[in-house]
């Protein structure tokens, strides 16, 4: 009714107010910056770009303020934004080969032309709470060493030469690449389809399919041939201007996994491989869409796919937390109708039970 | 033809070195040209690039996300257009990087524009670029043997 109507309205607008002002905490405190955000906190921006499917670090910035840090709330911002801006078309393929790498590291070959080289990581941490940064912490100047020229070649393009790992899927004369903010998808999907699904897939969905494979449920056999970060240069042929034109460089984290054999009567057997590629430093992230994209080639590879993980319509229906957060959280909004609904027909029930169950006598003498 | 490939190359050259550098940067270094009259062809606008990747890394194109990417064209009063694409939402940088291209492709300009602008910035970028090499080869793993007891 119209007058319940203008109550909800009231007190949605002051609700948003009371939110403004939760957000904003404590005024005595200063306000937090996005720079702030971009550079203390930069890991969460990585996955708020990468899941909203965005690159822009002040965007995600601006969405993880705006969500009081909420990053699937921030990951919504984004994905809604972009609906915002015209789509100029697509950027050629970044080549991973050519990345300046700030971390590489094989758990497959000890000395790989190039090295290992740690980066920036929380591995080998103790992961033990450090009070001195709770304040006025100021770090020391990295170490410094002489760089290697040398090209650092993927790991997976190694063991290539030598025919012991599968080579990557060619791109099909003249077919497109499929795109499913564009068009609705459709199973079975190809592998561009399910990576694409897979780089804005939700990080903790991933992480459990891929753990999944690894307790038994799709076994994989996996190894880390390679994950390597660091920045790569984008390129976009614009038509007015006629050729590729360097747009600047993003920051990637990338994942070779190395999988047990396939080989035939007519191939001879050859470690398999799963991918995993993700904006900014996102190991987790890469390293579970790579356990996952391995598990879902199960139909093609010839395995049985009986596991959660091999299910690409199972997995590729419920990676994406935007939808998933959608569906299950506007479980919260009035459904005051629907309910009225049901009510009455658990009335009605209830008055059949209790019809049938009426002693006898209550019966007779109802009658 | 060559000529027209030699100045292609040369402004993606310039274009590579521009879409690092921030639009306060390229506008402070532009100052010491006496610039000739210029308009904007296309004012400033935002869209969105999806960025692809490989397959393995070096296999079949898939869509990885979309990035923001600026784009601006400029023409000088000489007649040459030139082009500026970055990514961000940085009109007024994209406006530069077109007003550079214009330059590097004019008579007159051309090598003011490059020794002035361009490899100063390119120069700032190659520090950038080595200072972080140099930290993460410090952090580059030497293996080495265990010395093994007698017997």
């Amino acid at each position: 009714m119209y007058v319940a109507v203008k109550g909800g309205e009231r007190a949605i607008e002051n609700a948003h107010r009371l939110l403004a002002h939760k957000r904003r905490g404590d005024q005595s405190v200063a306000e937090i910056t996005l720079e702030q955000i971009s550079e203390q906190l930069g890991l969460a921006v990585d996955r708020v770009m990468s899941e909203g499917s965005l690159y822009d670090r002040e965007l995600a910035s601006l969405a993880i303020k705006q969500a009081r840090g909420d990053l699937i709330e921030a990951i919504f911002l984004v994905r809604a934004f972009r609906a915002t801006l015209p789509r100029l078309g697509a950027s050629e393929p970044v080549d991973t080969g050519t990345m300046r790498v700030q971390r590489r590291v094989s758990a497959t070959f000890k000395d790989i032309p190039g090295g290992q080289i740690l980066g920036p990581t929380f591995d080998y941490t103790h992961r033990l709470l450090d009070p001195s940064l709770a304040q006025g912490f100021v770090p020391e100047r990295p170490a410094a060493a002489e760089a290697s020229t040398a090209p650092t070649p993927r790991v997976t393009d190694i063991l290539g030469r030598d025919g012991l790992i599968e080579s990557s899927p060619e791109a099909e004369d003249g077919a497109s690449v499929g795109d499913l903010t564009r068009e609705p998808l459709n199973f079975p999907a190809d592998r561009d389809l399910r990576l694409q699904n897979l780089a804005r897939g939700d990080e903790g969905f991933l992480l459990a399919m891929g753990y999944s494979t690894q307790r038994g449920y799709g076994r994989n056999h996996p190894f880390v041939g390679e994950i390597r970060f660091g920045e790569v240069e984008v390129e976009f042929v614009a038509e007015d201007v006629g050729f590729a034109v360097p747009l600047g460089a993003i920051e990637l984290t990338e994942c070779q996994m190395v999988n047990q054999f396939k080989g035939s009567a007519t191939e001879a057997p050859c470690f398999t491989r799963g991918y995993g590629l993700a904006f900014g430093q996102s190991e987790r992230k890469t390293m579970s869409m790579a356990l996952v994209d391995r598990a879902l080639r199960a139909r093609e590879l010839g395995e049985e796919a009986l596991a959660p993980a091999q299910d690409e319509e199972f997995v590729m229906s419920h990676s994406d937390n935007v939808q998933a957060t959608g569906f299950v959280e506007h479980l919260k909004l009035p459904h005051y109708v629907d309910f009225q609904s049901e009510l009455g027909l658990l009335r009605k029930l209830r008055q059949e039970f209790a019809d049938a169950n009426a002693p006898d006598a209550m019966k007779e003498a109802a009658e | 033809m060559t000529q027209h490939n030699d100045q292609q190359a040369q402004r993606k050259a310039a274009m590579a070195v521009l879409a690092h550098a921030e639009a306060g940067e390229i506008a402070a270094r532009l100052r010491n040209l006496s610039l000739p009259d210029h308009h904007d062809l296309r004012s400033p606008e935002n869209g969105l690039v999806m960025l692809r990747g490989r397959v393995g890394g070096d296999g079949a194109p898939f869509n990885l996300g979309e990035a923001t990417v600026s784009r601006a064209a400029v023409r000088l009063a000489s007649g040459e257009v030139g082009f500026g694409y970055t990514l961000g939402r940085d009109g007024e940088k994209a406006r530069l990087i077109a007003l550079c291209d214009a330059l590097v492709q004019s008579r007159d300009f051309g090598g003011a524009v490059e020794r002035d602008v361009i490899a100063p910035l390119r120069e700032q970028l190659m520090v950038r670029r080595k200072q972080a090499a140099a930290a993460a080869a410090a952090t580059k793993v030497d293996f080495y043997t265990m010395v093994r007891g007698e017997g």
